[in-house]
């Protein structure tokens, strides 16, 4: 080991906390001004600490809304992202790991082709393609359903090549070994594989739920009911108005509220969440 | 690439890959082959009848100033997001990298704001930097700035430039400092011995070494730039003021939100698979060269 002067080892205590305050502030102006009075706000003579309107603020924002631009409860916002988020997570990972085992664990005809197919997705987001989507979500009479909010976010092949990677390294005496048990292949996938993946399961589930709250752009296009809109999409209706008619402390309570779910799995599920990262992005 | 132990059935894996094929097939074949067919259409006024034009509606794209404007624009954001956040980032993990009392709880401290996502990275963004009520933006006028992001283009650019850097500083921090793990700390004793300072240690020694997770990062950084800085823009400037902050996925969507010039927007689309297609090469190419390492 380097040994690191007392001096140098300061320095960088130093630097990650200078770090540490950058990334916090912003979040913390945020939670601040959600504590606080609206007309203070507008003055522009928010105070830099706490004010005493939490419970207040936080009531209107997750029960009732913004009583101008919205009116729709965050609360409601929150349970759409959920359901969203969920649905994507786990359709994604429940159809990209069976489709994984038929690749990798049968010889079939077209399968290279069918692989192919679906490895290519990999290349496009969402975006490249979005009216087309919008176009056939409507068609299917799937607008404004969480359906059409999240099958289209499900079309795509990371997850697949994930399991796909994990699959080819599962020892091949595992298979011969059910098989000398007499198991068949569904019970096989059911009683030993998907045991064995449950830690790859977790982690990609950990990134794809915080994508999946996370989505913007298709959400804002899809859903024209306000009671079908997502936090995301809801925050930046509240100030689409004149800037003077924006409640602030609402919108900031609601920002607070977008952040809390994704944050709080990334921080308590950290481990998980790394290797969610790293491996997807490989 | 396949296994020797393996199930025969005839029908099953077919029921097993079809619900994916399924949805890849409808919700991204579909709509792909739809942009690129809807590119060389055009549509009349009145949207009553379509004509096959080939290249028409890309010669329009590329005589047009707006669009080559929008072009340099999302590069030289992407650059400026990537480079700022990237060098910023480095910094933290070679910090985070030293054996410091607490270097989880750094971890922990500086990896969060990957949650956080684009439009919220917006709204606080614009909050502390609103012209009238943000809490920074009094001392920027104090000191003398004449600061209204809402009015100056240049401005909003910069904000924009500095919230997408902002998000994106813990994932690089993140890759930061798993390539520094990875890297065998006896290479650094070795430099030590030989009287290297520590300065010299990291741009002869660790930044060599870590070459493959920067040219990694810039790829995904400029994807990033791309698509995910859709959310920041539209919460805070919407594009404005005038064009300044248009994108090229920006333009896609006000493009074809006003629901115009649908060739146009396809086209457009069009363009922006292609940019993806040949940076995620890069990105695949780079990989494979990582593990013959």
């Amino acid at each position: 080991m380097v040994e690191e002067e007392g001096f140098r080892r300061y320095i960088a205590h130093i630097i990650l906390w200078i770090g540490i305050a950058i990334v916090a502030f912003p979040v913390y102006i945020a939670f601040v001004a959600s504590t606080q009075d609206n007309a203070l706000i507008a003055n522009g003579q928010m105070s830099l600490l706490p004010g005493g309107h939490f419970f207040e603020v936080y009531y209107q924002t997750i029960f009732v809304g913004t009583s101008g631009s919205t009116r729709e409860p965050v609360g409601n916002m929150m349970l759409n992202s959920l359901v969203m988020a969920l649905l994507i997570a786990v359709g994604k990972i429940a159809i990209s790991i069976i489709s994984a085992y038929a690749i990798v664990y049968f010889r079939f005809p077209f399968r290279m082709p069918i692989f192919w197919i679906i490895f290519i997705t990999l290349m496009l987001p969402v975006e490249v393609r979005i009216y087309p989507t919008y176009k056939i979500v409507a068609d299917l009479h799937m607008l404004d359903s969480y359906a059409g909010l999240a099958l289209p976010l499900i079309a795509s092949a990371t997850a697949t090549l994930l399991f796909r990677q994990f699959f080819m390294t599962v020892p091949d005496e595992l298979l011969e070994a059910s098989r000398i048990d007499g198991a068949g292949p569904l019970r096989f996938f059911w009683d030993t594989l998907l045991p064995l993946s449950r830690t790859n399961m977790a982690a990609l589930f950990v990134i794809l739920f915080i994508l999946g709250w996370n989505q913007y752009l298709w959400p804002l296009l899809i859903t024209t009911r306000d009671d079908m809109q997502t936090i995301q999409v809801g925050i930046r209706k509240m100030i689409t108005t004149t800037d003077a008619l924006t409640e602030w402390p609402i919108v900031m309570a609601t920002a607070v509220l977008a952040m809390l779910p994704p944050v709080f799995v990334v921080v308590v599920m950290q481990k998980l969440f790394v290797r969610g990262l790293v491996e997807t992005e490989k | 690439m396949q296994k020797q132990a393996i199930f025969q059935s005839r029908l099953l894996p077919y029921a097993l890959v079809a619900p994916q094929l399924a949805i890849v097939l409808i919700f991204f074949y579909w709509p792909a082959l739809q942009a690129v067919v809807q590119s060389f259409l055009l549509q009349d006024a009145f949207g009553l009848s379509t004509t096959f034009v080939w290249f028409e509606n890309y010669i329009d794209l590329f005589k047009d100033a707006a669009y080559f404007e929008a072009i340099v624009r999302t590069f030289l954001f992407s650059f400026a997001i990537a480079v700022s956040s990237l060098s910023f980032a480095l910094l933290l993990a070679v910090m985070a990298d030293k054996p410091l009392r607490g270097s989880m709880l750094y971890r922990t401290l500086l990896i969060w704001p990957y949650a956080v996502a684009p439009p919220v990275v917006g709204v606080l963004w614009i909050f502390m930097l609103h012209p009238s009520l943000g809490v920074l933006s009094r001392y920027l006028r104090n000191m003398g700035i004449d600061w209204n992001p809402l009015l100056d283009g240049d401005q909003a650019a910069a904000l924009i430039i500095l919230a997408a850097a902002w998000k994106q500083i813990s994932y690089n921090f993140l890759f930061f400092l798993a390539g520094l793990q990875a890297i065998p700390k006896s290479v650094f004793e070795a430099a030590a011995i030989d009287g290297a300072r520590p300065m010299r240690r990291f741009w002869t020694v660790t930044f060599p070494l870590l070459s493959p997770t920067i040219f990694f990062l810039l790829v995904v950084n400029i994807v990033y730039a791309f698509f995910d800085t859709f959310g920041i823009i539209d919460t805070m400037t919407r594009g404005g003021p005038g064009t300044s902050t248009v994108t090229l996925v920006y333009k896609v969507y006000s493009d074809g939100l006003l629901g115009g010039n649908l060739g146009s927007s396809a086209a457009q689309s069009v363009i922006l698979m292609v940019m993806v297609i040949v940076l995620t090469g890069i990105q695949f190419r780079f990989v494979e060269r990582k593990v013959t390492y």
